[in-house]
Parts: C-alpha cells; sequence; structure tokens
C-alpha cells in the first residue's frame, strides 16, 4: 500500500514539473520584459518581413504574432479572453463583427497617430477610438472575362443584372452564415433592397440558379471558371470574391498582361473595413501603442496591398502598379452601420438560409 | 496511472468542462438547462442528429463493404508490392480532411476528372461523403480485421472441409465467429470517426448537409452562440460514450482465445485462376478506390502555370521568403516534424504509462472483476474520447481554461503538441495494449527465480517484446499528429504554421501561385506521411494491434 502511495506521489510530482516546465516556456516571450508586443490575428493576417525588422529597429520592441483560425474564429476567441487578452494588439475584426467586439468590452480606446490621414467614412468607432481602422477592401462580384468575351455577352454590373435571366445559372456565392463575403454580399443586398425587398430579391436569384457552396475556397477556386488555380475548370463564371482578386489572378504570369482575365461587377461591392485595437488588460500597453501606431505608418501601409490584397485605409498610401491596374473598384460599394449588422446579423442569415439553402 | 489521469484532466477534461460550462451558464453564473430541452427539441437539431447518425452508418456499411475482401486479400495472399501497397492504404487516414476534400473535389467535382470523362460530378452529393469517408476509413478495417485474419489457423477451416462441411459452411462455422467481434470493432471506429466527421463535410457536402461536429463549429467559431454549442457537444458526447462503451464490450469478446498463427505462415502465393482474378479485383478496386485520389492531388501539384512541371515546388521555396504569412514551406515542414515530434514524446509517455496501467490492474488472464476494474476499464474508453469530442470545442476550451498562470498556455508553443498529443494518445494505447497483455508474467517470474533484479527482468523480458510495439505507436502517433489540423487551427498559436495549416492558408487565397502551392504542400505531406508508415510497415509487431 504504502509503495502504491509512493508511486502516485512520484507520479504527481512529475506531473507538476511537467506542468512547470510547460508554464515555464509559456511564460518566455511573453513581453514580461517589455521587450516584445503580441499581435492576435487571424490567418489571413501577412506583412513582409523587412517592414516588420523596421519597426524593431524604430521602437526596440519585437513582435510576437499568433493566428488563430478565420477572421470570425479570432474575434470569438478575443471575445472569450476579454479582460484577460493573449496578447497586447488585435488586428482582423471588420466592420460585420465590430458591434459584437465593441459592445463586450474587448478594446481599449487609444488614438494612433496618423489618424489624420484616413478618411472619417472609415472611422467607425471615431468618438471613442476603441479600434482604429487599418485597411479596406470590398466584397464583388468578379466575372471571368474569357467567358463572357467568347460569348460576346456583356458582363453583369449591378445587383439587379444577376437577377437578369441572361444571367441565369452564372453565379456562385459562399455561404452567408459560415463565410464573410458571403455574409458581405448578403449585406450588400438588404443594404439596397432594404428589409422589405431584400427577400423577394433572394427569391429570384434562387429562381435564376444562384449555388451556394459552404467556402469561398470551393467558390473560387473549384466552382468559378475564372479562377487560374482551378485551371478554369469550374463552370460558373461568376463569384462572390473580392475586388482584390483580379489583381491576384495576374501575379506570376509573365509578361503581365493587359488586362486582369477576371473583372469586377462594379455595382454589387459591399465595403469592408478591418480594424485594429488595442486589447483591454494588456501587458505591454506601451508596446501595443507603438505597434497601432506604425501600422497606421506609410510603411506598414504599403506593405500591405500585396501582402493581404487590401486597400490601405490612409488616403496618402501609395499602392503598388498592379494592384491599380488590376485591382480597381469605383469606391461606391454599400456600407451598413455595424449596430444595424449586429442587431440583425443573425436573424438575417436564418431568413436567408431558409429561402436559399434549404 | 496518475501521470495520464492528471493529463487528461488539465488538457482534456478541464477544458472542454470549462467551455460547455460557459455556453450552459449565464453571465451571473445561474444554470440555464432550459437551454437544454430547447435546442433538443428544436426540428433542426433533430435534423442535424438524423443525417449525423444516418451517414456514419452507411459509410461504414460502405466502408466494410470494400474493405473486408482487401483484408482477406492482404491476410491469405502473398505477393509483389504487398508492403508499400499497406502503407498506401494507410495514407489517406492520416492525411488532414482539407487534403482528402480537394482530392475528392478535383475527382469528382467540376472539371474532375470523371466529369471530363463520363460528365460525372458528385460535389455536393452525398455520394462524395460516403466515397470520401470509405478513402479515409479503409485502412481502419483492412488493418484491424485483416490483422486477425492473417493469424487465424487456415488449417481450422480445412479440418472442417477434411469433416465434410462445405467451403462455405466451414467459412460461416470456423472463421466468420473468430472474426466477427473483431469486425464489429472495426465498424465501430469507423462510425465513430464518420459520426464525428468535419472537414469532408464542410468541402464536399455542401451548405445543405451538417454533421453535428460541422454544427458546433459553426455555432462556436462563427455565430458565438455557445449555448446551443455546449448543447450540441453534449449530445455528441452522449453518443460517442455509448459508442465507446459498446466498442469496450466487443474488445473484451474478442480477446477470448484462438488458435493463433505467426501472420507469415498464414498467407501464400495465390494459386489457380478464382484466386488471380480475386486478388486482381481487389487490387483493381483499392487502386481505383485509393491510389487515384492521390494521383490526382500528385498531378495537380505538377500542374503549374506553363504546364506540367515543378513550378509550384519551385514557388514553395522562392515567393515566398519575404512575407510571414507564407513561412517558407521548408520551414512549415520543419514546423510539423518538431511540433509532431513533441507531440509524439508527450503522446508516447501517457499513452504507454495509461497502457502499462490498464495491464497491470485487469491482469494478464483478464479474469479480475469489481468496481475498480470497471474503473479502470472506464478509464480506458475515456482515453478514446478525444477522438469524438469537437475540435473547436477542444481548442476554445484551451483559451477559456489555461489562462491563469501557472497554466497560461495560451500564447506558448507548446499548445499545438499538447493538442496534437491528445489525439495520438489513443493510438499509442491501442498499439501498446494488446502487446502488454501479451506478455505472459510467467516470463517475468522465471526470470526472478533464476535470479535477475527487478530491472533486468524488465529489460530482459519486457523491453525486447514492447520495443517494437513502441516504434509502431509512436510512428502512429506522428503521423496522426502531422496531419492534425482540428484542433491546431482552432487555438491561436504563435506563427509556425504546420504542413496542414499552410495548406489552407494557401487554398484560402485567389490566384493560380497559391493554389499551385497548396496542391504542391499537400503532396509534400502525403509523401512524409507514407514514408513513416512504410517505416513502420518493416517493424510491424503485434498484428492484432487494432488500427
Amino acid at each position: 500500500m504504502s509503495k502504491h502511495v509512493l508511486r502516485t506521489a512520484a507520479a504527481a510530482a512529475t506531473v507538476l514539473v511537467l506542468t512547470g516546465a510547460l508554464a515555464g516556456c509559456g511564460g518566455s516571450g511573453q513581453g514580461d520584459d517589455g521587450k516584445t508586443v503580441t499581435l492576435v490575428t487571424h490567418d489571413s493576417f501577412a506583412v513582409s518581413k523587412p517592414v516588420m525588422r523596421e519597426f524593431t529597429k524604430r521602437t526596440g520592441y519585437k513582435v510576437k504574432v499568433l493566428r488563430g483560425g478565420d477572421a470570425g474564429a479570432a474575434v470569438n476567441q478575443a471575445v472569450l479572453n476579454k479582460g484577460n487578452p493573449q496578447g497586447d494588439v488585435f488586428f482582423g475584426v471588420d466592420n460585420t463583427l465590430l458591434s459584437r467586439a465593441l459592445d463586450k468590452g474587448v478594446f481599449a480606446p487609444y488614438k494612433a497617430e496618423g489618424l489624420g490621414h484616413i478618411p472619417e467614412k472609415l472611422q467607425l468607432d471615431g468618438v471613442r477610438n476603441r479600434v482604429t481602422p487599418v485597411d479596406s477592401g470590398e466584397i464583388c462580384v468578379n466575372f471571368d472575362r474569357g467567358w463572357f468575351e467568347k460569348r460576346d455577352q456583356a458582363p453583369p454590373e449591378s445587383l439587379d443584372d444577376l437577377a437578369d435571366p441572361e444571367y441565369e445559372n452564372l453565379l456562385v456565392t459562399p455561404n452567408a452564415a459560415t463565410s464573410s463575403p458571403g455574409l458581405g454580399f448578403l449585406l450588400a443586398t438588404v443594404e439596397k433592397y432594404g428589409d422589405g425587398g431584400w427577400k423577394d430579391y433572394w427569391k429570384k436569384l434562387r429562381a435564376n440558379g444562384v449555388e451556394v457552396v459552404d467556402g469561398w475556397e470551393q467558390a473560387y477556386n473549384d466552382r468559378f471558371s475564372g479562377s487560374a488555380g482551378g485551371k478554369g475548370k469550374g463552370d460558373r463564371p461568376l463569384v462572390v470574391s473580392y475586388a482584390s482578386s483580379p489583381p491576384a489572378e495576374v501575379l506570376g504570369k509573365k509578361p503581365l498582361p493587359e488586362k486582369a482575365p477576371t473583372g469586377i461587377a462594379e455595382r454589387t461591392c459591399f465595403q469592408q473595413t478591418e480594424f485594429a485595437g488595442l486589447l483591454d488588460g494588456a501587458r505591454n500597453t506601451k508596446g501595443g501603442k507603438a505597434l497601432l501606431d506604425y501600422m497606421l505608418s506609410r510603411t506598414f501601409q504599403e506593405d500591405m496591398p500585396l501582402q493581404m490584397f487590401v486597400n490601405p485605409a490612409r488616403e496618402d498610401a501609395e499602392l503598388p502598379e498592379v494592384f491599380t491596374k488590376y485591382g480597381r473598384s469605383a469606391g461606391n460599394a454599400a456600407t451598413m452601420d455595424p449596430a444595424r449588422i449586429d442587431e440583425h446579423r443573425e436573424g438575417w442569415i436564418k431568413s436567408w438560409t431558409s429561402l436559399v439553402v434549404k | 496511472m496518475a501521470l495520464p489521469v492528471a493529463f487528461f484532466a488539465f488538457f482534456f477534461a478541464y477544458p472542454v468542462a470549462a467551455i460547455v460550462g460557459r455556453g450552459l451558464r449565464t453571465a451571473a453564473g445561474a444554470w440555464q438547462l432550459g437551454r437544454l430541452a430547447q435546442v433538443l427539441s428544436d426540428p433542426a437539431t433533430l435534423h442535424v442528429l438524423w443525417f449525423t447518425v444516418w451517414q456514419a452508418a452507411a459509410s461504414t456499411a460502405c466502408t466494410l463493404a470494400l474493405a473486408l475482401p482487401c483484408a482477406y486479400v492482404f491476410a491469405r495472399f502473398d505477393f509483389p508490392g504487398k508492403q508499400v501497397l499497406r502503407a498506401v492504404v494507410t495514407v489517406p487516414f492520416v492525411l488532414p480532411t482539407v487534403v482528402v476534400g480537394s482530392a475528392f473535389l478535383a475527382l469528382l467535382g467540376r472539371g474532375g476528372l470523371l466529369d471530363e470523362w463520363v460528365g460525372l460530378r458528385l460535389d455536393t452529393s452525398v455520394w462524395a461523403i460516403l466515397l470520401a469517408h470509405v478513402f479515409i476509413n479503409y485502412a481502419v478495417v483492412v488493418r484491424t480485421v485483416g490483422g486477425l485474419w492473417s493469424q487465424l489457423d487456415p488449417r481450422q477451416e480445412e479440418a472442417a472441409r477434411m469433416l465434410g462441411a462445405s467451403r462455405f459452411a466451414a467459412w460461416r462455422r470456423v472463421t466468420l465467429p473468430a472474426l466477427a467481434p473483431s469486425v464489429g470493432a472495426a465498424a465501430l471506429i469507423v462510425f465513430l470517426f464518420t459520426f464525428t466527421s468535419f472537414g469532408v463535410i464542410q468541402v464536399l457536402g455542401g451548405p445543405r448537409f451538417a454533421t453535428l461536429e460541422v454544427e458546433i463549429y459553426r455555432q462556436t467559431a462563427a455565430l458565438l452562440d455557445l449555448p446551443t454549442a455546449a448543447v450540441l457537444t453534449l449530445i455528441q458526447f452522449a453518443a460517442v460514450t455509448a459508442l465507446l462503451a459498446v466498442h469496450a464490450r466487443t474488445m473484451r469478446k474478442r480477446q477470448s482465445a484462438l488458435s493463433m498463427v505467426p501472420a507469415a505462415e498464414s498467407a501464400r502465393p495465390p494459386r489457380g485462376r478464382a484466386q488471380w482474378a480475386l486478388l486482381a479485383s481487389v487490387l483493381a478496386v483499392t487502386g481505383t478506390l485509393i491510389l487515384v485520389p492521390l494521383a490526382v492531388l500528385t498531378a495537380r501539384s505538377f500542374d503549374g502555370p506553363g504546364g506540367y512541371g515543378l513550378a509550384n515546388y519551385r514557388a514553395l521555396g522562392a515567393v515566398s521568403g519575404t512575407a510571414t504569412f507564407t513561412v517558407p514551406p521548408v520551414d512549415a515542414i520543419g514546423n510539423s516534424l518538431a511540433y509532431a515530434g513533441v507531440a509524439t514524446l508527450l503522446a508516447l509517455a501517457i499513452g504507454v504509462l495509461a497502457a502499462a496501467a490498464l495491464t497491470a490492474r485487469t491482469g494478464n488472464d483478464g479474469g479480475s472483476s469489481g468496481a475498480v476494474d470497471r474503473l479502470v476499464r472506464g478509464f480506458d474508453s475515456m482515453l478514446m474520447l478525444p477522438l469524438g469530442t469537437s475540435a473547436v470545442t477542444v481548442g476554445f476550451g484551451f483559451l477559456v481554461a489555461l489562462d491563469e498562470p501557472p497554466l497560461d498556455l495560451r500564447s506558448s508553443w507548446m499548445i499545438v503538441p499538447i493538442a496534437q498529443a491528445l489525439v495520438g494518445v489513443p493510438f499509442v494505447i491501442r498499439t501498446m495494449l494488446p502487446v502488454l497483455r501479451a506478455i505472459d508474467a510467467r516470463l517475468r517470474e522465471a526470470a526472478a527465480v533464476l535470479g535477475a533484479s527487478p530491472l533486468r527482468a524488465w529489460r530482459e523480458v519486457d523491453l525486447p517484446m514492447v520495443s517494437r510495439a513502441l516504434l509502431v505507436a509512436a510512428g502512429f502517433a506522428f503521423a496522426v499528429s502531422l496531419g492534425e489540423f482540428g484542433a491546431t487551427v482552432f487555438i491561436a498559436r504563435p506563427d509556425a504554421p504546420t504542413l496542414p495549416v499552410a495548406v489552407a492558408r494557401f487554398l484560402g487565397r485567389a490566384g493560380e501561385v497559391n493554389y499551385g502551392q497548396a496542391m504542391a504542400m499537400s503532396t509534400v505531406l502525403m509523401f512524409v506521411c507514407a514514408a513513416t508508415l512504410l517505416a513502420l510497415e518493416r517493424i510491424r509487431t503485434h498484428p492484432s494491434g487494432e488500427f
């Protein structure tokens, strides 16, 4: 018996040592020395290494990046961890999820340097400055240029066009319940046709053969005929994607073509703005503030287009040629108040699901 | 026993309980059990539950129908390339479902191979889901049933025939009863895996089909509706626990005494036209089912901008050097190997201790009973639970539960191997248990009588017998950790992406270069898995290991 007790005690001690060692690993690089800033973000965050090194050179802080799943999952993780955050700065909450994060008190106010260069319309929390707009992009219907040229048919331009029998069975969209471009497209239609009309519009779209798949990956890579990744084997020449997808299609092509193989339908777009904010309860507040300032610097802003395929929030940031040439939208995308989105998101998604998917 | 219990308590039970508890309680801390009834009586929940059960049953039936002949062929025939084929058949089992999904889309989707040849498209249909499930779980049946089958003494059946039984009667009376428990066990495992299917359903099912697992993901990660997610998690928990209980029963039955022979003695080259025809047809089915999707994937990885070639592989090394998003793939491979290595060590330590404790308790003669032993056997099943628990629940549970010093692991790299070890441990235990149970205690006693110290007895008796099993267990834990995707993607982890995560990132961006790189990385992952498994084949041990 005593032997058994001894053995149990020894094993328990081992556990303690092991977990202690693990915790030790967890503690290191945590920024206790004040030299590390931890950035919590989603899987699509990208920045080039020289730009990150420049930040360390300017401020003395090193950046540690934590990524967790897609944008929605990452925001929800931040909400679950509020008050005792994993890092100092969160990047990647967009206008469709902004209210949830703000209402739950995830962010602490901070007015970042360089905010003056950012258009007012992007500053959705401009009064309290709990979040800072970092980039914007548009969710738009993309079309396969070659497909329409071959048939001598004009590609659609507006939401109305999509419901036209001329474009029957051509559109594929990601699920609004599980994909952020899918949701953005749904919101564009709600904004355009109003609370009374959007359901009728989607009934028409459904009658016109719109196809819904679960994620952007399937919609774009597998169904869309204009995706070079899918080798043009998809049979839907219209897809809900981003205004920045056409320049991505051009990358790696030598020589660069005159026009991108895909284009965007100008009046189908929904504005998506991504924000960063200082996490409430951050351990390294000073470093976090420095990082937020840096994210609005021209160095960082001009790096973003080719890393994340988004438009910089700063008006005076210069865009690379491949971006201006192939990835321009007219800038008349629909927008919606984040509070309204938050209030109705679930209800709209439910009605949409029963209308279109089921 | 204490270490495995502590590990599971800290890194599984506690996080899962924390996230479920968060869902079932209001912010003020009061239990809101009304939600339970509310979600349970929602027709949508019942619909999901029905589909989950239905597709799992159908997938299991299809897998058995297609894989049993293959198990027979592997057990009874010797043919060139058998080892390689057995390793290849196992590759899909450890591939991340993202990769399986894209392979099947390339095969069955629009513009896929079948579409081009015969205009057949099966994507977003139940058929694609079932086929992909067969593809993944084929190896479970081939290995579980085939392993036992190869050890059954064929002379027993021959004896029955000498006594006048027809071929079929001999098989039905002699072989079938001996096999039945292992078929049952394989079926249950396949049912368990397909019951909790996530990636395959997401990629191939489209928005119309959802399993409980998919629904838990939607409710947690997309909607943050924790109450609903908690109730669904509990339903899945109940179902999986029931399955594991049944599994434990069939396992005990399986341990009945059978006349065993070394596998090498029961297999011989096929003779006669009928046997050759059987072998050929089984190989044809296996080839179509397993090799074609893998080949399509590989072919796509070579299909770069400007025709077939190594462009995608070159892009892996070059383009991505400057960005933090696309770590150089060489690094991703290194990350994967390092994480999987640590996870394997963890899984081995926990799994071997647990298996040893389980053997010591139930004894070698299996004749013990009583409350303690029931508890121990319950623990045996409990260690399988991580396989049946939603990855997003575990991932989010880590965030909620492991957030206070000294256990604030949320931003530590250790969180990744720990999550992977949770999935690896069941495999280690399943591999080690039969071997440990088979060691005759009398050998150890004999050594002691002859004057060996306990340490020496262990070194001379136990170690040689378990060392090979250890290697196999390590290899399996390694391969599973390498392909683990679910839990890894749902925890915010320090930025050192593994291969599966990198594949998912590439697939998530527009452009030919990104897609090509995703395919190239999948192929690399596939070959690393295959190499590990092939190495295992060389040191294959106690063939009644359950995977």
